[in-house]
């Protein structure tokens, strides 16, 4: 039972995230913490964190992940397998379509609507993680004084690095990691 | 086609070590796959590899999960499209497998503790630089219905707690349905040719 729930879950999350990448991040986070019980707000921003640092798509990484705490190694195969299934039989259709009539304007139309959507998605889950960053829990607590100053500042000039020098975000992330860690032994 | 010898092999192997060696997600492995397969395999040519990767980016799913199925059915078929897959799904599979095997030990570490909460604020800054670039190109769309529909999906993602599934499904009628009235509009002819 647990692994047709992993299936369909997955199953949900390749077929629905389009752009790739962040765009599965919401999808994600909706299937794992509100539609089923299996992770926290803090494991989920550890998976992502984690998914940033190793190779392979986000969405495999975190179905990977899910899977295999949710129901060990079969787990992580049946969650991957369900992320990767809607994209063999989509593809495959769209290429077929694609050869025979070249350029779908209906195509195009759905897709250059689908964008903005995605982008606002994106940043509502951005947010999220923001606040987890800064206060440690996924919504904004009564009391805003609470806030972690370290986080704060590592975000700021995490932010400023990649916007002015466009710097990879692997190393961004590994020199927060590093600095923040240095600054709370001395702190 | 006639397939070269050994091609089962070398398609998996290939999208094996890209998979692996490729950080940061589809835009970073799509170029990495047109230096492979097309300027060292010579196995596509160019133009074709810029339409499979058109659709591997329009359609939904992982991009790189996308581009393998495209280049190993283009290559080798259903098989080949099977075992490009495979290639890329297993790196992941495995370094993930491994990591999480430990990671409940090492999560409980103070000092780990520490790093991976100063990463988080790292993750954030790259998430919100993803957000305002792609924001950006949005706001600069010559029709208002773009930034409309930016704006009223966060109002209902973020303060509204509208179902994402229905938000998405929403917005692909609302193309549709655009589509089709410029098009009875007279602003776009088609053009879509059936190839013989």
């Amino acid at each position: 039972m647990i692994y047709a729930q992993l299936l369909w879950s997955f199953f949900q999350i390749g077929l629905f995230s389009i752009g790739g990448g962040y765009a599965s991040m919401p999808l994600i986070q909706h299937q794992v913490m509100d539609v089923h019980p299996w992770l926290t707000m803090t494991q989920f921003a550890d998976i992502m964190t984690i998914a940033e640092m190793t190779p392979g798509p986000i969405a495999i990484n975190a179905a990977t992940f899910v899977g295999i705490r949710v129901a060990g190694i079969p787990g992580a195969v049946v969650a991957t397998a369900g992320c990767v299934l809607p994209s063999c039989c989509i593809v495959m259709a769209l290429a077929y379509v694609y050869y025979r009539y070249r350029g779908l304007d209906t195509v195009k139309g759905i897709l250059a609507a689908l964008r903005p959507a995605v982008v606002a998605m994106i940043a509502s889950a951005g947010i999220s993680l923001v606040i987890l960053a800064f206060y440690g829990q996924r919504t904004l607590p009564k009391d805003l004084g609470g806030i972690n100053y370290i986080s704060v500042a590592l975000f700021g000039v995490s932010l400023f690095v990649l916007r002015r020098f466009r710097v990879k975000p692997i190393y961004v992330m590994v020199g927060a990691g590093a600095l923040g860690t240095l600054a709370s032994l001395f702190i | 086609m006639k397939r070269e010898k050994g091609v089962y092999g070398k398609l998996f192997i290939s999208t094996l070590k890209l998979s692996a060696g490729t950080f940061g997600g589809g835009f970073v492995i799509v170029p990495l796959m047109r230096e492979k397969f097309v300027t060292e395999l010579r196995w596509i040519d160019e133009q074709e590899m810029l339409d499979l990767i058109a659709i591997a980016e329009s359609s939904p799913g992982a991009i790189a999960v996308n581009a393998s199925i495209l280049v190993g059915y283009h290559v080798a078929g259903c098989l080949g499209a099977l075992l490009a897959v495979l290639g890329t799904v297993l790196p992941p599979l495995v370094i993930i497998s491994v990591i999480s095997g430990f990671y409940g030990v090492v999560r409980d570490n103070a000092i780990v503790n520490t790093a991976m909460t100063c990463m988080l604020a790292g993750v954030a800054a790259v998430i919100c630089d993803v957000v305002l670039t792609m924001g950006a190109g949005v706001l600069r769309e010559r029709r208002l219905l773009y930034p409309a529909i930016m704006v009223l999906s966060f109002i209902a993602v973020r303060f509204l707690n509208v179902n994402i599934i229905a938000v998405i499904l929403v917005c692909a009628a609302i193309g549709a349905a655009d589509t089709v009235l410029r098009r009875h509009g007279g602003q776009i002819h088609r053009k879509a040719v059936r190839r013989p």
